[in-house]
């Protein structure tokens, strides 16, 4: 059943192995130049001793295009396989009518399904890795400049969470496939339940794998650098309140950045309004508009230095956040649940083939 | 000796809707058996049921002593030829005596390949460029090969043109005769299955009509014609299957257990088609009543 289910996978296979050796070597011409790239840039920066903070961009510039590119890549090919690989795996036998041909031979059904899930499964999972591996390691210098490796964009691109995402994909495309039983209409479900797991799973479940670190700190006049609301395309703009310095953690995952006063109760818009009456009336404090950066005039910049000093004496910031040195845990944590589910989903469509042929 | 197909009250709904009812059957080893019946009868529901492609609602079913599809070993002694003759349209020919070689351990490989020589295949040929008879050569080729006990064809007829019926209903009587499969297969033309069956299913409208070796229904069924006649008054022993009257004139086809006595009637003999065809017609006459009153679904 093997050879057979080889068979019927390896022009499909060809065509990735294919694709992935083109990639390879894309990556092979380009990538040593990104490194010498980053190497004078650093060697730029230690020369101005870190005074322009500008001597970096050379690395984000260089391949720009490939760099979106490859990331693109990364995040729809595990889609890719749960529609082109997943979906029809069944649900063309059915379309065909070639499940009678398949199931009647001296193999049970279980089996029939548990080897061809088992074969496409494992290449998709090593196509995954492959392409995951190739361009971590591409993107290195990259991602070692932007030192934000928990961010949504990066952290589902690299590393090892790529190749759960394929073999939950693949076993989602076959469940909607025996499920449904029509290949066109199981591969724009699988499209659609991918993109909903994928984005429920960076907003819902990996901020809580593991609890967050707290770290108090004493809230300065320089604490306070700018006025307004922050939101998400998803919630919506909250009250406009004070927002604290960035803290100037590498690679760490910032979830907030709080006023907290002695108790551990947050200082929420209304009372830090109350402290500060003076912020958000008039002036261009932090009104810069899109198009560029332009200096705040020196009256807003006071007042923002007036605040911090009178919150620092009641108050201070309370950072939360998850260290750097947890990117790994994440990882594993993350392919563990994907390749659970996969492993779930992979069993109900081996029992449900089993209980329910047609 | 088992029976081939071994059914108890077997039942298939799709929702309300029965696509086989209560069907009890005995069907002994050593025949090749017609399943014959009008489309949407119920002939493919209980060929796949057979094969373990469909389980049933209620009842029970049994195929050479075991549950379809129950292991490996079973399914290696049923081979199953699809309606439509279902193949993998990218895959060649030889692919495909692969496929039945890889899949089925007791695969005679070497007859698979004498046989598609004989046809004329070409082993690089896709499957999805044969023509409609060699498809269902190809199939019924990967079916006999893995040298099963028991053969089941769902219309393997109905697509083919005269001429490749013929060949493909020989090269089945062949096998049979060589290495002594029992067979069952369906059609909705009895006159498909006239020259190659010794035994007769009749199923209408979800219900088995009638069950026996193809002799003994001849030889106990028979056209009556004699003067006008309420069909009742007929003894209990003879069962009409069918009646037609003019003012003056009965015939009738009846079912009959002992000779016929009675002078007033021509007895003459009936063909398997016209048998077939009385039963189809009684059934379907019922079937209208039972839609009539509102109680029958289709």
């Amino acid at each position: 059943m093997i050879r057979f289910a080889w068979r019927q996978f390896r022009v499909q296979a060809a065509v990735a192995v294919g694709a992935l050796l083109v990639i390879a070597v894309v990556l092979a011409i380009t990538g040593p130049y990104l490194v010498s790239v980053y190497d004078a840039s650093v060697a730029t920066c230690r020369a101005n001793r870190g005074s322009s903070a500008t001597c970096m961009n050379g690395v984000a510039n260089t391949y720009h295009f490939l760099q979106g590119a490859l990331d693109a890549l990364v995040l729809v090919v595990p889609a890719l396989i749960g529609i082109f690989w997943g979906a029809p795996l069944v649900a063309r036998e059915f379309e065909a009518g070639t499940f009678r041909l398949a199931w009647t031979q001296s193999v049970t059904r279980s089996r029939w399904l548990a080897t061809k899930f088992g074969v496409i499964g494992l290449s998709s999972m090593a196509i995954a890795g492959l392409l995951s591996l190739m361009i971590t390691w591409w993107n290195s210098p990259v991602d070692s400049v932007n030192a934000n490796r928990f961010s949504p964009a990066t952290f589902a691109l690299r590393g090892l969470v790529p190749i759960g995402y394929a073999a939950f994909a693949l076993a989602f495309g076959v469940t909607a496939g025996l499920l449904i039983r029509r290949t066109l209409p199981a591969m724009v479900a699988t499209l659609v339940g991918f993109v909903f797991v994928r984005i429920g799973t960076t907003y819902w479940v990996r901020p809580h794998l593991f609890a967050p670190m707290h770290e108090a700190s004493a809230i300065t006049s320089s604490s306070v650098v700018g006025y307004g609301s922050t939101g998400t395309i998803f919630f919506g703009s909250g009250p406009s309140t004070v927002q604290l310095a960035a803290p100037n953690i590498p690679n760490a995952w910032i979830y907030s950045t709080q006023i907290v006063d002695g108790a551990g109760h947050v200082a929420g818009p209304q009372l830090v309004s109350s402290i500060c009456p003076f912020l958000g009336h008039g002036g261009p404090g932090g009104r810069g508009g899109g198009a560029g950066h332009t200096e705040a005039p020196a009256s807003a910049v006071q007042g923002l230095q007036e605040c911090g000093a009178r919150l620092g004496t009641k108050f201070h910031e309370l950072l939360t956040y998850q260290p750097a040195s947890r990117y790994w845990a994440f990882q594993w944590s993350e392919l563990a649940i994907f390749l659970a589910v996969a492993l779930i989903v992979f069993c109900y469509c081996v029992w449900r083939v089993r209980r329910r042929p047609a | 000796m088992t029976a081939v197909l071994d059914t108890e009250g077997l039942t298939k709904r799709y929702g309300r809707r029965s696509a086989l009812s209560d069907c009890t059957l005995s069907i002994p080893s050593g025949h090749v058996v017609g399943l014959v019946g009008p489309n949407g009868a119920g002939k493919t529901t209980l060929l796949h049921l057979a094969v373990g492609l469909l389980q049933p609602t209620s009842g029970t079913i049994e195929v050479l002593g075991s549950r379809p599809a129950e292991s490996p070993a079973q399914l290696g002694r049923v081979g199953f030829v699809a309606q439509e003759t279902p193949t993998y349209e990218a895959l060649s020919v030889a692919d495909h005596l692969n496929f039945g070689a890889w899949l089925n351990p007791s695969f005679d490989a070497e007859m698979a390949g004498r046989r598609i020589d004989e046809l004329g295949l070409d082993l690089r040929q896709k499957a999805g460029h044969l023509s409609g008879g060699q498809r269902a050569q190809l199939a019924l080729t990967l079916a006999i090969a893995k040298r099963p006990e028991l053969l089941i064809l769902d219309e393997p007829v109905a697509g083919l043109d005269p001429l490749a019926r013929r060949a493909f209903l020989q090269y089945l009587m062949e096998s049979v005769a060589e290495h002594e499969l029992s067979v069952i297969l369906s059609s909705h033309l009895v006159a498909d299955l006239e020259r190659v069956c010794d035994y007769l299913v009749v199923l209408v409208a979800s219900h088995v009509q009638v069950v026996g070796e193809v002799e003994g229904l001849l030889a106990s069924h028979y056209r009556l014609s004699g003067p006008r006649r309420d069909p009742s008054s007929l003894p209990s022993s003879q069962e009409v299957i069918e009646s037609s009257h003019t003012e003056r004139q009965s015939t009738m086809l009846v079912r009959i257990e002992s000779p016929i006595l009675d002078p007033a009637w021509t007895v003459e003999e009936v063909s398997l088609e016209d048998l077939v065809l009385a039963y189809m017609g009684r059934a379907s006459d019922a079937g209208r009543v039972q839609r009539r009153s509102g109680r029958a679904f289709r």
